[in-house]
């Protein structure tokens, strides 16, 4: 009952691309984006609380939220949206707190397709390879434990 | 630190390697340290020889090596592999498909969304797996 995601992290060059299908139509997703209330319900690991701390989601707002781990842990992430087009297009940028300076620039383009439902290209430039390899690494403990024990109920 | 060391073809190779009861066995073993095909075999109800076939299939899909240890040529798993296929697969992966799967949710709540399933969810699902899994023949 869920469509696929598409994640390519190409060698060589500090880029990940992710693409992702919806059945619901674009303005729908969309506004999963623009509302704060929305955003806290969907984005980010499952088991970390979301705390939207700004959300502003037009041309020149900005942007920062608290990821929490049932064990207290904080994940702070920020950025300024630097375009924003209705149902269509946005680029903003993405800072891990953990990686104060190192910023990642990410347009997101919302495609309309036939039938109501739609697609989401997302496009995230890192400064450096070690950048975005550092990003994919970290602040992703919840998932490293989840897939270990996916790996542990493989080889048992 | 590397993203993705695995080429698609090496996944392949990986998952496919997994997807036996017998091999996941022996990398279950080799998980507690080296052993030789002997004592790989002693648990199984087969051959020598074909545990060597399932070691040869978990070497070429890079899980396991072999050392130049004169007779005994212990099998030792390759943790760097199996690190990668968690790493790179369940954990930048899983974050995403969990945000994008509670977002379906999300949409499907919204007033304006459209409450018709469309058709070809099966074929979806199946076309999922395959990508998922990446264990296409």
């Amino acid at each position: 009952m869920s469509n696929p995601v598409t994640i390519d992290a190409p060698e060589g060059v500090p880029f990940i691309d992710i693409t992702r299908e919806f059945d619901a139509p674009v303005a729908a997703v969309f506004q999963a984006h623009a509302q704060p209330d929305l955003v806290r319900q969907w984005m980010g690991p499952r088991d970390l609380a979301m705390d939207v701390k700004e959300w502003d989601f037009t041309s020149g707002g900005s942007w920062r939220y608290v990821h929490t781990a049932p064990d207290g842990e904080a994940y702070e992430f920020n950025g300024v949206f630097h375009v924003v087009r209705e149902n269509e297009f946005a680029i903003q940028t993405f800072e891990f707190g953990g990686y104060p300076d190192v910023v990642a620039i990410e347009s997101i383009a919302f495609e309309e397709l036939d039938g109501g439902r739609s697609r989401v290209r997302i496009h995230s430039t890192y400064p450096t390879l070690e950048a975005r390899d550092g990003m994919v690494a970290s602040g992703m403990d919840q998932g490293l434990t989840q897939g270990y024990e996916r790996l542990d109920a493989l080889v048992a | 630190m590397v993203v993705d060391p695995l080429s698609d073809e090496r996944l392949d190779r990986a998952f496919l390697a997994l997807a036996d009861p017998v091999r996941r066995r022996i990398v279950a073993r080799l998980s507690r340290g080296p052993a030789t095909v002997n004592e790989l075999a002693e648990p199984f109800q087969i051959t020598k020889q074909a545990v060597s076939k399932h070691i040869q299939v978990l070497e070429q899909a890079g899980l396991v090596t072999r050392s130049r240890d004169a007779q005994r040529r212990p099998v030792h798993l390759d943790a760097a592999t199996l690190e990668a296929l968690t790493a790179w697969i369940d954990r930048y992966r899983l974050i995403h498909e969990q945000s994008f799967r509670a977002l379906d949710a999300v949409l499907a709540s919204l007033p304006t969304s459209d409450p018709t399933t469309p058709t070809g969810d099966t074929q979806q699902d199946l076309d999922q797996q395959t990508r998922d899994v990446e264990a296409g023949p």
